[in-house]
């Protein structure tokens, strides 16, 4: 509201001023007239050149870091730290960790993100409330989080209270858990599901499936009621109108919530070293935890900036293709 | 079938999310009004048989210097990132030049790179000029790596004003700087509080940097909080009412400002 009548407010005072314009207007200098053509670069250059060196330059530095061998001292060229990180026990416990909670808290978050949607679409009372409860995790930091779901899923404590008390027989151990879901075996390590890692996914789900339900819930209100009347006039019912109708115009809202939260966990860092740290057997190590390690505890500078480099091909592992997808359905929608 | 009868499935799914959402608030909460005595984790969910604010006075008590250097760091990064990604916002959607789809997708990608990619040299550029260990150095950090999102926030924000306004204000004389201050900036209240609370919320609660910048005096209060909680000696309680001290300010925002904020998490997720 107060947009719009802003709005009115500088045009109609736009509009007043240009009547006389003409004669208050001073002739300019050609070399003013370049100025003032130049001046949008010219204000931008600061960020440009901020993002070209803290950005672009800095990638290009850590690159270079990688390959360069620098531990403390000795510096010299070679792609040995690749190769060393390619047969760290850590390092590739650590990737498959990482892989593993993205897969699973993406997926959850998508699944419970839409059903939230599905359900406050329904229009119950207290809608906004609702939303309100289900979004305001995401404003606390990753690290309150972490604190909190450390106490909830201590082995001796919190959820495990509960289910004693409910009389279960074996109590899960969480993020103590040693147990690994077999898998096939890849070189030095098991590439199957760390037990610990559920416990990270569940807090990580708590703090971020709001966002998908955002995000769908914007994509459902695209969802015109004369669509799903027409639909329903076709002799749809609700459950074929979400299934053919709703679901496939939420496509890009999926890709869009794969994208920022596959980032995110991809390079996730504080929920884990707070929570858990890397584990028993680093069963709830990830690259970022590793990255940080190595370069400010053990001034391991070459191998930190070589995991540093695999997470940025992870993360544009991920997101090329998301992009790809996301720019065609964009170019579908629009046709 | 009755109307609400219908409906119970519905409201029985919306009330057990709702819980989840609440258990660590409860837990928290709870926990941090407890007297000292009945702060036991074996006692975690009963409630408290009294009223103690002990906990709240020692969690306040370690973290006080720390939600100091917090707010030193949170409000001016706020303040600058937001007007730097106002004058951006408003070239790249008032005065596009030859190219300047292509700036603006360049910086653009800032946001989504992990930053450890960037961590060894921004540690060692930040030393060289002397704002390592320092709040400066972070307020600096967040300036920089915040250029993406607020660019693009105000960006979207600006492209809603009509043309026109612009095109009469140019046709007044007024240049690019005379329009942004006349036209553009008045209008900019809304955009300004978005990219305000998105941004004070993100430094606010960020940890990557802050962990790697700073040590010691100059923490910002997630890392203190991360002290207290990686202690073994440090009391549940006390780590309860810190981990709420240090959650308050970004809660208290949201309750008041919720729907700005939800405007910041989809202008940032969904490219304009």
């Amino acid at each position: 509201m107060a947009q719009t009548t802003g709005v009115g407010v500088a045009g109609s005072d736009a509009g007043t001023e240009s009547a006389h314009s003409p004669i208050v207007r001073k002739p300019r200098s050609p070399w003013a007239r370049r100025f003032e053509r130049y001046l949008p670069i010219l204000l931008l250059l600061p960020s440009i050149l901020a993002m070209g060196i803290f950005v672009y330059g800095f990638i290009a530095w850590t690159g270079w870091v990688s390959v360069s061998n620098w531990t403390t001292f000795v510096r010299d060229l070679s792609f040995g730290g690749f190769d060393a990180l390619f047969s760290d026990f850590r390092f590739l416990s650590g990737l498959r960790n990482v892989i593993v909670f993205t897969v699973l808290f993406v997926g959850a978050s998508v699944v419970i993100g839409l059903s939230l949607a599905m359900l406050l679409d329904r229009d119950p009372w207290g809608a906004p409330i609702w939303r309100n409860l289900f979004l305001f995790p995401l404003a606390i930091s990753f690290v309150v989080t972490g604190v909190v779901w450390q106490w909830l899923f201590n082995p001796r404590a919190g959820i495990n209270l509960v289910l004693d008390r409910l009389g279960t027989e074996t109590l899960p151990m969480w993020y103590v858990s040693t147990e690994i879901i077999p898998g096939w075996r890849w070189g030095q390590i098991d590439v199957a599901i760390p037990v610990a890692l559920v416990a990270v996914v569940i807090a990580a789900v708590w703090q971020m499936s709001g966002f998908a339900m955002a995000i769908y819930l914007a994509g459902l209100q695209g969802v015109s009621d004369d669509l799903r009347e027409a639909a329903r006039v076709d002799g749809a019912s609700e459950g074929q109108i979400y299934r053919r109708v709703i679901l496939p115009m939420l496509l890009p809202m999926t890709i869009t919530i794969v994208i920022v939260l596959g980032h995110i966990s991809l390079k996730t860092f504080d929920l884990i070293y707070v929570m858990t740290g890397p584990g028993t057997g680093y069963v709830t190590d990830v690259p970022a935890v590793y990255m940080y390690e190595s370069t400010f505890r053990a001034n391991q500078f070459a191998r930190g900036a070589a995991i540093s480099v695999v997470l940025l091909v992870l993360v544009v592992a991920l997101m090329a293709p998301a992009v790809w997808a996301r720019n065609r359905t964009e170019e579908a929608a629009s046709e | 079938m009755n109307r609400a009868l219908r409906r119970a499935p519905l409201y029985t799914a919306l009330v057990l999310v709702a819980l989840f959402a609440l258990l660590p608030m409860y837990i928290m909460v709870i926990t941090s009004f407890k007297p000292p005595a009945e702060a036991l984790i074996s006692r975690m969910w009963e409630l408290p048989s009294s009223l103690s604010f002990s906990a709240w006075e020692r969690g306040f008590a370690i973290l006080r210097p720390y939600l100091i250097n917090s707010f030193a760091l949170a409000i001016p990064a706020t303040l600058l990132s937001s007007l730097v990604g106002s004058i951006n916002g408003y070239i790249f959607a008032m005065w596009r030049f030859k190219g300047s789809e292509i700036v603006f997708n360049a910086l653009l990608l800032g946001m989504f790179i992990p930053y450890q990619i960037v961590l060894i040299p921004l540690v060692q550029t930040l030393n060289t000029i002397g704002l390592f260990n320092t709040i400066p150095g972070l307020v600096l950090t967040h300036v920089i790596y915040g250029i993406p999102i607020t660019t693009l926030i105000f960006r979207n924000f600006y492209a809603r004003i009509p043309m026109e306004i612009i095109e009469a204000s140019q046709i007044d004389g007024a240049g690019l700087l005379g329009t942004y201050r006349r036209v553009a900036l008045p209008l900019s209240l809304p955009g300004f509080v978005v990219v305000g609370i998105w941004q004070f919320t993100q430094i606010w609660n960020e940890f990557l940097w802050a962990v790697t910048i700073t040590s010691a005096g100059q923490r910002p209060v997630m890392v203190a909080l991360q002290n207290i909680s990686g202690s073994q000696i440090v009391e549940f309680d006390l780590q309860m009412a810190a981990a709420l001290q240090a959650a308050l300010p970004t809660l208290i925002i949201y309750v008041l400002l919720g729907r700005y904020f939800v405007r910041g998490l989809l202008a940032g997720a969904v490219k304009g």
